[in-house]
């Protein structure tokens, strides 16, 4: 399985998506912001990090980059994009998700672990997971994801919400949604679910002497599905 | 040709960093303010002569870079 991380100005968690997706088997390529051409992949990913110092609007600048049309034609196309945290603030930029992600409630950066409860199965990124919640590790300042009431009736009708922050059972209440994410969204999906983002980065979850070992799964999984 | 943009939140958006401006305001003695939203200003020096063609260009600008048009609105200011 081929992968391509995309290393945009300020990209920070490139290398260790890069250190996570080869640790599972994945035949990974970095790829520039500047390039054109994507290589030929079967999973995109779009890393956390600071693109373009988050100015004007998180992942705003970094969705006008010119590889971004090549991201774009992939996912259209039916490819696996994926976008975390930054990448995720990207994706929205770009309108493969819908929504935007708003500086967080409390207006503070938050770096902790939480538990996200997988909200569907029926997708590439999930299907197969034995868990129903995940332990990742969210860090950001603008993770609130906000939608409109006619974009959240559609994606709760087309079943796109991909994760939800949660307490360690499953419980989905509003004391557990760390950022003020409406319906205490973590990640989502486009219509067709071959798009996702999310704010919580699994590959931080992949070493049991570090952190945890549930991004593991989640990687694991996700290269087997792709097979 | 200088073209002026404010970009605002949209009503139903929370702004959670004018609250905090509003909460400061307060504490300073400010206790008249209702409430606080805090936005965004553009000034686009455009080489364009023509103030029609250059407010339909910078039109274009705010749809497709400067606002995010799910939680913002803009208002383009005429040229001075």
């Amino acid at each position: 399985m081929k992968s391509s991380v995309i290393t945009f100005p300020g990209s920070n968690c490139d290398r260790d998506m890069d250190v996570a997706l080869k640790k599972f088997g994945f035949k990974n390529k970095m790829v520039w912001h500047a390039d054109a051409e994507l290589p030929k992949s079967d999973l995109v990913v779009l890393p956390g990090g600071f693109s373009y110092g988050d100015y004007l609007r998180c992942g705003s600048m970094a969705s006008k980059s010119k590889i971004m049309q090549s991201v774009i034609n992939f996912a259209n196309s039916g490819g696996m994009v994926m976008g975390v945290c930054n990448g995720f603030q990207i994706l929205v930029e770009t309108g493969l998700v819908p929504g935007v992600l708003l500086r967080n409630k409390y207006l503070e950066f938050i770096c902790k672990n939480v538990f996200v409860k997988i909200n569907d199965k029926k997708n590439k990124y999930f299907k197969n997971v034995d868990n129903e919640v995940l332990e990742f590790h969210i860090a950001h300042n603008e993770g609130n994801y906000f939608c409109t009431q006619d974009q959240l009736k559609e994606i709760e009708d087309n079943n796109q919400i991909a994760i939800n922050y949660c307490d360690e059972n499953g419980k989905i209440e509003d004391q557990f949604n760390p950022n003020g994410s409406i319906k205490n969204i973590a990640g989502i999906f486009n219509k067709e679910k071959n798009v996702l983002g999310m704010m919580p980065h699994p590959e931080r979850m992949i070493d049991t002497s570090l952190s945890g070992e549930d991004g593991s799964l989640f990687f694991k999984n996700l290269i087997n599905n792709l097979k | 040709m200088k073209i002026s943009v404010i970009i605002t939140l949209k009503k139903d958006v929370l702004d959670p960093q004018g609250k905090v401006i509003h909460q400061t305001l307060d504490g300073m003695g400010f206790d008249d303010v209702n409430e606080v939203r805090q936005g965004k200003y553009f000034e686009i020096d455009t080489k364009e002569t023509d103030n029609d063609k250059a407010k339909a260009k910078v039109d274009e600008m705010c749809k497709k870079l400067l606002a995010n048009l799910v939680i913002e609105n803009y208002k383009i200011i005429d040229p001075q």
